[in-house]
């Protein structure tokens, strides 16, 4: 909300970057602004649009509160979204979908910010540092048939129950089952789609702590008996741990195991009409069933599908997790290998909000720091043309990854941008004329020390050890 | 005094190389036969330099970078690995070079252990094969 104040700052929302070029100190980036169809400069969330839609009732899946709540085809994304405006579903709005509409949004507003010829637009703007941070997805639970999420209306994900038990959300806090009442038991299942060899192997930080909230919270609205199912309980951080020992004090049950199946197929009369928890209870040492009302799946955290796209598009690399790869895991948590592009919150890998505070503030600073400098220092290890041996073939501009090869069609030689280029080779490598070198790793290099590790010792004390 | 075989490794600076370190940090058995080469990308890895440590004596090559897709520190270096060394290894054949003398694969920066590995399989695979002694057949035909 401060950052949509401040005069320096520009905040583009609901915009997409559509290509990126050039280098540190001088990125132009190409953003594709999407249509609100309201004027951003006119709308000043009054929200009268949405009461005079033509929808009286809302009846389209709200996407904030998960699907458990409905909005209308012209809706504020959430109540804090910044900036304060309205947005319209072309896949909703009458208007939109057919032309045919009484436009009763538009008549409601007295400032006329609905607009409903606003086109897509693209703005290029050039700046000299870019912070990536495009954040994560949660693991969708179905991709777990055995957990029943999707299959048994009960079982929700950690951020539904969430929405349920927030004052704003769609049953104003009130912790209820799919039929409206309230459950007695509750089970939440810890590591749905993290520290597992099946799907994700990282653990995903957070959802110790999510949980024990949600079982916090829950107990308070219900009063219900809540179990917790977890693995290993992960309770790092500032009065992290002290919390996790409330929950013990408030009666909170903990079952160290991980749950083998939630399934609604009763074996003893007190299951009927329950899910039941499989599980085996490691500690006592003994499978266990637990009937319970609800079912609360702790989803772990995952890189956004297009994670792969985002990093060619910034030619930053990633992990073998997916997450975007910082330049080092200790000493360079923010930059990444790209100059110029840093890295924050949780692209980089799952971490909470004051963690994602901190890595932002450094990748802020970082920034700044880069910026006020006023120059960059580069390493010297990159490739250089020999303009006598270039033969034109281009072949060079199509292998960089970070095209930094430009060619010059008045000299009829490719050249090499020594900001661009990180040194990798590649088109040393490629290059059919050989006239490219990469400057401390050149051909003569290379083959002197095969030359140098393969020479025979001359006398037993020059053997090798 | 048995066959101690002659193996070059080109590993890419930021995988394997790394790998490599770490195993030495961590005191991971390996054999002395291994010498490893830097580079900063296998994408660098010029046929020739195969080609090249065959001829001047080694017994055994490894190119070792990152995990393809996304771990190469160059976006896609190793994607150009991936597609010259197959061909390489076709080469090599028809020179009469045994495939089990050329070994390319990827390891990760955190994956030390798998580089010992591959350094105590590969001396093992290539000591079983013999010398390979192209250095001499070169000079012979030369003569």
């Amino acid at each position: 909300m401060d950052a949509g104040r401040h005069p320096n700052i520009t905040l583009l929302t609901y915009s997409e970057v559509a290509h990126v070029s050039g280098y540190v100190g001088s990125y132009k980036v190409a953003i594709r602004k999407k249509p609100r169809y309201v004027n951003e400069e006119l709308c000043v969330g009054c929200l009268q649009c949405i009461e005079g839609c033509i929808y009286k009732e809302a009846k389209f899946s709200d996407e904030f509160q998960m699907g458990l709540g409905k909005r209308k085809p012209v809706y504020l994304p959430f109540p804090q979204a910044t900036p304060q405006v309205v947005v319209i579903d072309p896949d909703r709005c009458i208007q939109l979908k057919t032309g045919k509409c009484k436009k009763t949004c538009s008549d409601a507003c007295d400032r006329k910010a609905i607009d409903f010829e606003q086109k897509e637009e693209t703005v290029e703007v050039e700046v000299g540092a870019i912070i990536v941070s495009t954040g994560f997805e949660t693991f969708d639970a179905a991709r777990l048939p055995y957990y029943g999420y999707g299959k048994y209306p009960n079982v929700y994900t950690g951020l539904e129950v969430e929405r349920l038990t927030s004052a704003s959300g769609p049953t104003g806090g009130e912790v209820v089952l799919r039929d409206g009442t309230h459950p007695k038991s509750v089970a939440i299942v810890h590591c749905v789609g993290s520290r597992d060899e099946n799907t994700n192997r990282w653990c995903s930080r957070v959802c110790c702590m999510y949980s024990l909230k949600l079982a916090h919270m829950v107990k308070d609205h219900t009063g219900a008996q809540v179990y917790n199912f977890y693995i290993d309980m992960r309770t790092p951080g500032k009065s992290y741990e002290e919390f996790y020992d409330k929950l013990l004090g408030e009666g909170v049950q903990f079952i160290r195991g991980r749950v083998a199946e939630v399934t609604d197929w009763a074996v003893r009369p007190e299951e009927e009409g329950k899910l039941v928890i499989r599980v085996e209870d490691t500690l006592a040492g003994a499978v266990r069933r637990i009937p319970v009302d609800m079912v609360i799946l702790s989803t772990g955290l995952e890189p956004q599908a297009d994670a792969a796209q985002v990093a060619t598009m910034f030619g930053i690399s990633r992990s073998a997790d997916g997450f975007f790869a910082e330049a080092h895991p200790k000493l360079r948590p923010v930059e990444t290998n790209t100059e110029g592009v840093f890295l924050a919150g949780c692209a980089q890998g799952p971490r909470d909000v004051p963690d994602t505070v901190a890595h932002a503030g450094a990748a802020a600073s970082m920034t700044i720091a880069l910026l006020n400098r006023g120059e960059v220092t580069i390493s010297p290890t990159v490739a250089n043309v020999d303009e006598k041996l270039c033969s034109a073939c281009k072949t060079c501009l199509s292998v960089c990854p970070y095209q930094a090869i430009t060619f010059s069609a008045d000299k009829n030689v490719a050249s090499v941008n020594d900001a661009l280029c990180k040194g990798c080779g590649t088109c040393v490598a490629t290059c059919p004329a050989a006239a490219i070198t990469g400057r401390h790793f050149s051909d003569e290099q290379i083959v002197a020390q095969i030359e140098g590790l393969l020479r025979e010792p001359k006398t037993a004390e020059g053997a090798r050890p | 005094m048995s066959f101690e075989p002659k193996i070059i490794a080109f590993l890419c600076n930021w995988c394997t190389y790394t790998a490599a370190d770490a195993a030495g940090v961590a005191r991971m058995e390996q054999p002395a036969n291994v010498d490893v080469i830097r580079v900063m990308c296998t994408g660098r890895v010029e046929p020739m330099f195969v080609l090249k440590a065959f001829a001047e004596g080694a017994d055994g090559v490894i190119v070792s970078g990152c995990h393809p897709p996304g771990d190469c520190h160059y976006t896609n270096g190793n994607f150009k690995t991936f597609r010259r060394m197959p061909l390489l290894e076709n080469l090599l054949s028809q020179f009469g070079i045994d495939k089990g003398r050329f070994h390319w694969g990827w390891i990760s920066g955190a994956e030390a252990p798998q580089w010992a590995e591959l350094t105590r399989n590969f001396t093992d695979q290539v000591r079983g094969l013999g010398p390979l002694n192209w250095k001499d057949q070169i000079a012979s035909k030369e003569d």
